[in-house]
C-alpha cells in the first residue's frame, strides 16, 4: 500500500516548486510568493536564467519541429512542468495535426493545471509520474490510450535530469525508457552544467545552493556525464552542444550569453 | 510585400526592425526574432494609423500594448524599451509631412494609451494566471487528499480488522490509539485501555530489563523491543502477549510515537503450561514425577558454597503383595493415599515429594539446613505412615524402607546422589524394612562393587577368570594329607582375586551358580583324577576331594546326572569326592530335596554337613540324612587357640564328637591354626583337619608336594 510516488503528503505552496520557478523565469504568473523568492535569489547568482529557460524552450522547439520532420507523430515529454506558450503540443500539432503529446510532471499542482489547459485536445494528455520509476510512466492509461510504442517516439527529457540524483539512478530510468521505445525513436535532452556559463564557478555554485535549499538540488553534469544519458543512441547532428547551436535559425551570435549553458542533443534510437 | 525602402512601407518595416531589436532580447517567446519581427509588423501598421488618422483613439494604442503582453511581452522593460523606440522612431518614421507639434502630441499620447493597454492586460493576465494556478493547487490538493484517503482507509482498516492488537502511545506514555483486537484482549472496555498511561501496564511478571528497554525506546536510542510480557485485564483475569514495541519517528528522524504490536498468546501459554505439567507430573497422584525431581535435584545440587541437600528415598514394604492380592485398584488407590501423606510432610520452601515410580517416592530438601531437616523429614514420614490406610473397608498397614542421602552441593551428580539413596534404602529393606538408614559411602561402595560383579560374572565364566585353589585335609591322627577341599575364587581385571565370600551370594542370586557349580566340580574332579594318577590309591585309599554345594544347585533337577556324567568322564570313583553342604541349606528339608543327595551317596559320594553348629543344629535331625560326615564350624575351633583352652569350648566339641562317632559320622575341623589347636582336637577325638597350621588354599601341585612329603616323611 506504497504512496504513488508523485502524490505528496499535502500540497503545501510555501514549498517552492521548480516548475512554478521556471514559469517565472519566463515571465509567467503561475506560481506564488514561495516560489518566486526562491527564483529571485537565484537570479541574484545567476541574472541569465530566464535567458538559459528561453534558450531551452527555443531549442525544445526546433527538436520538436526536426522530429516532425523526421516524421515522428508521437511525443512523450517528462517533466513538462507548467504550461506555457509553445508548448510542445503546440509546436507539434502545428507541424503534424494529429500528433500525440504526453505531459508527464510529479508536481501535482503542475499537472492539474495542464489538465486544465489540455481540456478538450483529444491528443493531449498529462499523467503525474516521476521520471525514477519509468514503470509507473509506461505502464500509465494515459499513456497506453495516446502512445503506440511499436512506433517510433520522441523522448523529451528537456531541463529534467538534472534535477535527479545519482543515487536515484538517473541513467538507469533513462535506458529503462529507452528499452521500452521503437527504433527510429528519439531522445531530446537538455542539461545543466558548469561549462558554459559566462560566470566563475563559484557563483554557480551558489545557484546549486539555492536548489538545495528548497530540497530540489540541481546537479551539474560534465559534458561528458550528459554524453551517457544517449547511450544505446546515435547522436544526431550536430551531437551534443550548447543550446543554441544546435541546428540554428538564427545566428548564434545574436544569443543571450547565458544561452550557452549547459548542453542540449538529439539522439536516435538504431 | 515588397517595399521600397524609402516608401512609407520600407519606413514602417525599419520601425518595425528597431523595434523588435529593442524587444526581442526582454520578451519570453519562444518565436524567433524574424517571426517575431512579422508578429511586431502589423501593430506598428495600427500606431502608423492611429498616429495619422483625422480622429484620435486612445484604443489603438490600448490594443497595441495589450498585443504585446499576448506576444509574451510580459517584462516591464518590454514596455519601457517599446516606449523609448516609438518615441524616438514613430513620428520620424511615420509622421511624413504632418504637423510636427501635433505629431509628437499624439505619439505621446499613444504612448500612454498603449502603457495603459499594457498595464490593464498584464494585470488581466497576472491574475488570470494566478486564479489558474490557485484553482490548479485546489485541485491537486484534492487529488492528493483523495488519495491520502484512500490510502488512510485502507490503513484504518488494516488497523481495525488486524488480529493483532495494536496501540500507538506518545513518547509520555499517554495512550493515544488503540485497535479492536487489543480491545478485545483487554475484555472490550475502551475507556480501560485508551487514555491511560504506558506505564501502567506492569505486570508481577515483568521482565527485570523491561524497563531499561521502554527506557531506550523513548530516549530515541531503540528502534524495537520484543518481549512476552503480562497484562492485568479490568477483570483481574492475565493477559499473556507477544509484545514488540517499535519507536516512530517523523520525517526528520525525531521520535515522535511508539507503536505497540501484540498478540494474544494467553492460550498457548496456559497449553504449554499444562503440557509442562504433565510432563512433569504423575498422573495418579499429581506429584511431581521424575523428571521434574530430577531438574529439581539438579538444581539443588548445582546451588553453589553453602547449600547443601537432603533425600529420603522411600520404597514401601510388601506393595507387591497387596497389588496381587487387593488388585491394581486398591494398590492406586493406596499409592494416592501414600502420596497425599507425604505431600503434608514436605510443605516448606525448598521441600518437595515426588514420584519416581511404581511404589517409589522421594522427598527433597533442600537449603544450607538440610543435615537437620533431613532427619526431621524422615521422621515425619514415617510417623505419617503409621496409621493404616483404609481400603474397601481394610485396614491396610503401610510400612516402608527410607534410604536417606544428605550432603553438600556440588560434589555429587543427581545419578549418583540417588544411586547412594536407592542403595541405602535396601540396605533398610534387608535389615527387615519399616527403618530409616543413612547412607554410608562404605556400604555404597560395596553395594556398587557388588553391583559391578553382578553384571560381569556371566562373561567372567566365558572368559575364564575363575581358577580353583585347593586346602589340604589332614589326617589327626598321623597328620597325613588325605585330600583337599576345592575352593573357587575370581581373578577380576579390577578387583584382582576375589574369594568365594563375595561373588557366590551374587552367583546364587542370578542363578549363575549351576554352570559355575558344575565347572567347579569338574575342574575339582579332573584334579582328584590327576593325584590319582600321581600317587596311585594308596593303601590309605585315594586323596579325597571336598567340593561344596550351594542350595541353589542342590535344587537344581540335573544335579545327580551332571555328577555321575562328570564322574564318568573323568574315570573318578565316587568315594574319591565328597559333597559339602551347609547346615543351614538342610533345615526343614523335606524328601523331595534330600532325594538327590541320597542318590549321591547311595552312589558312595561322601556327603559333608558344612558349618556345623551355626544355624539351628537339629541334632534329631542328623539321623534322617544322608550325611557321612560333619564339618564342625571354625567358631569352635577359635576358644582352643589361647592356652589354656576354653573349657566349654571343649566340652561343646567332645560331646559333638561323640555324637557324630555314635551316628558313624567322621568329624572334620576348619580353621585350625596351631600346633597346640591341632593337638588338641586330636585328643578330642576328630578325625580330620584343614586349617593354615596345615597349608592355606593353593595351587594344585603345592598338594602334591604336601601329599608327596606326607608320603616321605
Amino acid at each position: 500500500m506504497e504512496r504513488p510516488a508523485w502524490a505528496p503528503r499535502s500540497i503545501d505552496i510555501s514549498v517552492p516548486s521548480v516548475a512554478r520557478i521556471y514559469d517565472f523565469y519566463l515571465g509567467g504568473s503561475h506560481n506564488f510568493e514561495a516560489d518566486r523568492e526562491a527564483a529571485r535569489r537565484a537570479m541574484e547568482f545567476m541574472p541569465g536564467l530566464p535567458g538559459i529557460s528561453r534558450a531551452n524552450r527555443a531549442f525544445m522547439r526546433r527538436a520538436v519541429e526536426f522530429a516532425a520532420e523526421e516524421g515522428i507523430t508521437q511525443f512523450l515529454d517528462i517533466g513538462s512542468g507548467i504550461p506555457a506558450f509553445g508548448n510542445v503540443h503546440e509546436v507539434a500539432q502545428a507541424a503534424r495535426p494529429g500528433a500525440r503529446v504526453l505531459y508527464v510532471d510529479h508536481d501535482p499542482v503542475a499537472v492539474s493545471h495542464s489538465k486544465a489547459v489540455l481540456a478538450g485536445n483529444a491528443d493531449a494528455d498529462v499523467v503525474a509520474a516521476d521520471l525514477r520509476k519509468p514503470q509507473e510512466i509506461l505502464a500509465s492509461p494515459e499513456l497506453g490510450r495516446l502512445i503506440d510504442l511499436n512506433r517510433p517516439v520522441a523522448l523529451l527529457l528537456v531541463a529534467i535530469l538534472h534535477f535527479v540524483e545519482d543515487a536515484d539512478d538517473p541513467c538507469g530510468a533513462v535506458a529503462e525508457l529507452r528499452d521500452a521505445l521503437a527504433p527510429g525513436s528519439l531522445l531530446v535532452l537538455t542539461h545543466a552544467s558548469y561549462e558554459g556559463i559566462p560566470l566563475p564557478e563559484k557563483r554557480s555554485r551558489s545557484l546549486v545552493d539555492v536548489y538545495e535549499n528548497i530540497r530540489n538540488p540541481l546537479i551539474m553534469r560534465s559534458r561528458e556525464e550528459i554524453a551517457r544519458f544517449f547511450e544505446g543512441y546515435d547522436m544526431v547532428e550536430p551531437g551534443l552542444v550548447p543550446m543554441p547551436n544546435w541546428r540554428p535559425r538564427t545566428a548564434p551570435e545574436d544569443e543571450d550569453p547565458y544561452a550557452f549553458s549547459g548542453f542540449a542533443g538529439v539522439g536516435r534510437t538504431a | 510585400m515588397i517595399a521600397e525602402p524609402d516608401g512609407p512601407e520600407g519606413r514602417l518595416r525599419r520601425l518595425t526592425t528597431i523595434w523588435s531589436r529593442a524587444v526581442f532580447p526582454v520578451t519570453s517567446t519562444s518565436l524567433t526574432r524574424p517571426e517575431f519581427e512579422e508578429l511586431l509588423l502589423p501593430l506598428a501598421r495600427r500606431l502608423r494609423s492611429a498616429l495619422r488618422d483625422r480622429v484620435f483613439d486612445a484604443r489603438e494604442g490600448e490594443a497595441v500594448g495589450a498585443a504585446l503582453v499576448d506576444a509574451h511581452c510580459t517584462a516591464p522593460e518590454a514596455l519601457s524599451h517599446s516606449l523609448d523606440c516609438l518615441d524616438a522612431y514613430l513620428v520620424l518614421y511615420c509622421g511624413e509631412d504632418g504637423d510636427q507639434e501635433d505629431l509628437r502630441a499624439r505619439s505621446a499620447r499613444l504612448q500612454h494609451s498603449m502603457a495603459a493597454g499594457f498595464a490593464r492586460a498584464l494585470r488581466e493576465r497576472t491574475l488570470a494566471e494566478q486564479e489558474a494556478i490557485a484553482q490548479a493547487a485546489l485541485r491537486a490538493q484534492g487529488v492528493v487528499a483523495q488519495a491520502l484517503h484512500a490510502s488512510e482507509a485502507r490503513f484504518r482498516a488494516v488497523f481495525e480488522g488486524a488480529a493483532i492488537g495494536i496501540a500507538i502511545a506518545d513518547l509520555q506514555g499517554n495512550v493515544l490509539q488503540v485497535n479492536s483486537a487489543l480491545l478485545r484482549m483487554f475484555g472490550g472496555a475502551e475507556q480501560t485501555v485508551r487514555g491511560r498511561g504506558v506505564r501502567e501496564w506492569t505486570h508481577a511478571d515483568d521482565p527485570p530489563h523491561l524497563c531499561r528497554l521502554y527506557e531506550e525506546l523513548v530516549r530515541g536510542e531503540r528502534e524495537h523491543y520484543h518481549v512476552e510480557k503480562a497484562f492485568y485485564r479490568p477483570d483481574g483475569t492475565v493477559l499473556w502477549t507477544n509484545l514488540t514495541v517499535s519507536l516512530l519517528r517523523d520525517a526528520d528522524g525525531c521520535p515522535q510515537y511508539q507503536l505497540a504490536l501484540m498478540e494474544d498468546t494467553t492460550e498457548r501459554r496456559l497449553l504449554n503450561l499444562r503440557l509442562r505439567y504433565e510432563a512433569t507430573h504423575d498422573a495418579l497422584t499429581g506429584l511431581p514425577n521424575r523428571t521434574l525431581f530430577f531438574e529439581r535435584l539438579e538444581k539443588a545440587l548445582n546451588a553453589g558454597e553453602g547449600q547443601r541437600f537432603g533425600l529420603c528415598y522411600l520404597d514401601l514394604d510388601g506393595f507387591k503383595t497387596i497389588n496381587d492380592s487387593l488388585g491394581h485398584a486398591a494398590g492406586d488407590r493406596l499409592l494416592v493415599e501414600v502420596a497425599d501423606r507425604l505431600q503434608a510432610c514436605a510443605t516448606a520452601p525448598g521441600e518437595m515429594v515426588a514420584r519416581l515410580g511404581g511404589d517409589e517416592f522421594v522427598a527433597l530438601t533442600t537449603g544450607p539446613g538440610t543435615r537437620e531437616e533431613v532427619d526431621e523429614l524422615a521422621a515425619r514420614i514415617t510417623n505419617a505412615l503409621v496409621a493404616p490406610v483404609r481400603i474397601d473397608g481394610r485396614e491396610l498397614a503401610v510400612r516402608g524402607s527410607i534410604g536417606i542421602v544428605e550432603g553438600p552441593a556440588g560434589e555429587r551428580s543427581a545419578a549418583e546422589v540417588l544411586r547412594s539413596a536407592d542403595i541405602t534404602m535396601y540396605r533398610a529393606k534387608s535389615a527387615g524394612g519399616n527403618r530409616f538408614e543413612l547412607a554410608d559411602p562404605e556400604a555404597d561402595a560395596r553395594a556398587i562393587t557388588r553391583h559391578g560383579l553382578t553384571t560381569a560374572l556371566p562373561t567372567a565364566l566365558d572368559r575364564g577368570e575363575f581358577f580353583i585353589e585347593y586346602q589340604p585335609l589332614v589326617r589327626l591322627g598321623d597328620g597325613s594329607v588325605r585330600g583337599a577341599e576345592a575352593l573357587v575364587r575370581w581373578l577380576h581385571p579390577q578387583h584382582g582375586v576375589l574369594g568365594p565370600d563375595r561373588f557366590i551370594p551374587l552367583a546364587e542370586h542370578t542363578g549363575l551358580i549351576v554352570p559355575l557349580g558344575r565347572w567347579v566340580l569338574e575342574q575339582s574332579v579332573r584334579q582328584a583324577g590327576r593325584w590319582r594318577e600321581l600317587h596311585g590309591d594308596g593303601t590309605e585309599g585315594p586323596l579325597r576331594i571336598n567340593v561344596n554345594l550351594s542350595p541353589c544347585q542342590l535344587t537344581h533337577p540335573g544335579l545327580v546326572q551332571d555328577t555321575v556324567d562328570i564322574l564318568e568322564r573323568t574315570g573318578v570313583r565316587p568315594d574319591a569326592l565328597c559333597l559339602e553342604v551347609t547346615e543351614s541349606a538342610l533345615i526343614g528339608a523335606d524328601d523331595d530335596l534330600l532325594k538327590p543327595l541320597r542318590r549321591l551317596a547311595e552312589m558312595g559320594i561322601d556327603i559333608a554337613l558344612d558349618d556345623f553348629g551355626t544355624g539351628y543344629s537339629n541334632l534329631a535331625n542328623l539321623r534322617r540324612l544322608p550325611v557321612s560326615v560333619l564339618k564342625l564350624d571354625r567358631s569352635f575351633t577359635q576358644g582352643m587357640q589361647q592356652f589354656p583352652a576354653d573349657p566349654v569350648d571343649l566340652k561343646i566339641v567332645e560331646g559333638i564328637v561323640t555324637l557324630a562317632h555314635s551316628l558313624d559320622l567322621a568329624v572334620t575341623v576348619e580353621g585350625v591354626e596351631t600346633g597346640a589347636q591341632a593337638e588338641q582336637l586330636r585328643l578330642l577325638g576328630c578325625d580330620t583337619a584343614q586349617g593354615w597350621y596345615y597349608a592355606r588354599p593353593g595351587p594344585p601341585d603345592r598338594l602334591h608336594d604336601l601329599a608327596l612329603a606326607d608320603a616321605t616323611g
